[in-house]
């Protein structure tokens, strides 16, 4: 297979074509542009549907629909636009269907900036809608993972019935790389059990919902989520470990920010500081049990992040209180350079020596 | 071997585009690279980077802070980024807009009209490839027949007779001496 340079928010269309996808409805945002651009020239040619839609409010319902046929389908924003979709998200689980969201972030709160950040972390893990609902968050690193991650996250989403979230940023949007696209199976989950596809009059109605009028009835249908939840923290939590091994520091980073980490773990490395890099591919389910092998060696963690510290709640919490976190991060946009992480490092090492 | 390499100046004047036939060349030549542009609510006219790593290894940080190389097309460029460059590192500058003086002595400097050159040879906005020319004859980092694949894999066919030019461009770069 021939190897490309692609920026990272085509590579990601490229492969959600080749994934069998097709539909995709949005609403233009940088830094996404480059993503809806490259299905809107695409999809037509290769028997999907691009369609932009008069706002992000429209797109995620437009998801919703095709979802709830079984097709495979996907929509893309940045930080704003993600908030104007919630509510359609929160639909998406209530209705158990289906799809790929993608959030390219950038700077917040309010229209913010459009350069990189990750301070979408909480709203992607904790709060993409309202309700008791769970969507599963995958974070690549390269342009690379983007595209295999594109594929996992087409074929998660089947197998649980739930939408997923691939959580990139303006960084791995913009930035090229050489990429190559894996043999992708068009293998799909067979979805007849509950697709509404039409009767034909040969079948009962398959009703796609959110909307229950009895208390208990709904109960009974969250707790049914919350198993399957349970069953994808069990199964499906991934995560690179980076010279772990003898790591008497482990730094926690997630997505771009663990690219300039491992640049700041590989100088920290040169000076004879024990220091690896610990970086979730799962945001949720947050992968607990990889964490507590990588820091078994550990005597200080640091979370590095684009944001002024949100994932290092969930490495507190994994860790139970058995070492303590530090969190070093940059707002905004502000992308934090290998030299600052190096010192936050080395603050660390000075600490325990 | 790792080259991390800056490219800045100008919206306009191919920052974005001499970044990627380096980026291009270094795929031909299977190494593992990193290209990223600077952006903003940026327009033509308003300033421009790019970052490019070039390396055996896998890149970590993909947003180069202390160049190898730098290209700097313009004088605000070359003001913000000639103290970032690295210990033994190379600059590679217009000075046809340039004028501020090299007052670094850890670094090499390679001052080329560029602007001037791409002038009088007829090659309207060429001054970004006459530089790279510069920096690929002073580096050996990659043959004029990998650049020339790089270019005809970037010119779309209706603009196929620049890619001549470039090769010019490339020449006249290349072979110029600095004072």
């Amino acid at each position: 297979m021939e190897k490309v340079l692609m920026k990272g928010n085509e590579a990601l269309a490229e492969a959600a074509i080749r994934a069998g996808c097709k539909c995709f409805f949005g609403y233009p945002i940088t830094p996404q542009t480059e993503l809806s651009e490259y299905l809107s020239k695409q999809m037509p040619k290769r028997g999907g549907v691009f369609l932009q839609a008069e706002s992000e409010v429209a797109a995620i319902n437009m998801v919703l629909g095709g979802a709830a046929t079984g097709t495979r389908v996907m929509t893309s924003s940045s930080s704003p636009g993600i908030s104007l979709k919630s509510e359609g998200i929160s639909y998406i689980a209530g209705s158990d269907v289906p799809c790929l969201i993608v959030n390219v972030e950038r700077g917040g709160p309010g229209l913010g900036s459009i350069q990189p950040s990750q301070q979408d972390y909480w709203q992607a893990t904790k709060g993409l809608g309202h309700g008791d609902f769970r969507l599963i968050i995958l974070a690549p690193n390269s342009v690379q993972e983007v595209v295999n991650l594109v594929v996992r996250a087409f074929d998660l989403g089947e197998k649980y019935r739930m939408p997923v979230m691939l959580l990139s940023d303006g960084l791995l949007g913009q930035m090229m790389e050489p990429v190559e696209f894996p043999e992708i199976s068009d293998k799909q989950a067979d979805k007849s059990s509950w697709a509404a596809t039409g009767t034909k009059m040969e079948r009962e109605h398959h009703i796609v919902n959110s909307l229950y009028i009895e208390a208990n009835d709904l109960e009974e249908q969250v707790v049914k989520r919350y198993e399957k939840y349970a069953k994808i923290e069990e199964t499906e939590s991934d995560a690179e470990l980076y010279l772990c091994d003898d790591a008497e520091i482990v730094v926690t980073a997630f997505g771009a920010t663990s690219r300039i980490v491992k640049s700041a773990v590989n100088k920290a490395r040169a000076e004879g500081i024990k220091v690896g890099m610990f970086r979730p591919i799962t945001l949720w389910p947050f992968p607990k049990k990889q964490l507590l092998d990588a820091t078994k060696n550990a005597k200080n963690v640091l979370s590095v992040e684009m944001n002024m510290g949100q994932m290092v709640d969930d490495v507190k919490l994994a860790l139970d209180c058995k070492l303590p976190v530090a969190f070093f991060g940059r707002t905004g946009g502000v992308i934090p350079t290998p030299n600052e992480v190096l010192a936050e490092i080395k603050k660390l090492n000075g600490g325990v020596q | 071997m790792t080259y991390e390499i800056l490219l800045a100046g100008f919206g306009g004047q191919g920052v974005l585009f001499a970044g990627k036939l380096l980026a291009y060349c270094a795929l031909f030549e299977n190494k593992e690279i990193s290209w990223l542009p600077s952006y903003g609510p940026e327009m033509r006219g308003g300033k421009c980077n790019c970052s490019v790593c070039i390396s055996d290894e896998p890149i970590g940080s993909p947003k180069v802070m202390e160049p190898d190389l730098l290209i700097a097309l313009n004088g605000p460029s070359f003001d913000a980024f000639v103290p970032t460059v690295k210990k033994g590192g190379k600059v590679f500058a217009d000075s046809s807009l340039i004028d501020a003086p090299c007052t670094r002595d850890d670094i090499d400097y390679f001052m080329v009209p560029a602007t001037q050159l791409a002038d009088d040879n007829d090659l309207l906005k060429g001054s970004n490839i006459i530089l790279l020319g510069k920096l690929l004859g002073e580096t050996g980092l990659f043959s004029m027949d990998t650049v020339r694949k790089a270019l005809e894999k970037n010119t779309p066919a209706k603009r196929a007779h620049t890619i001549d030019n470039n090769m010019r461009a490339l020449g006249i770069g290349a072979a110029y001496e600095c004072k």
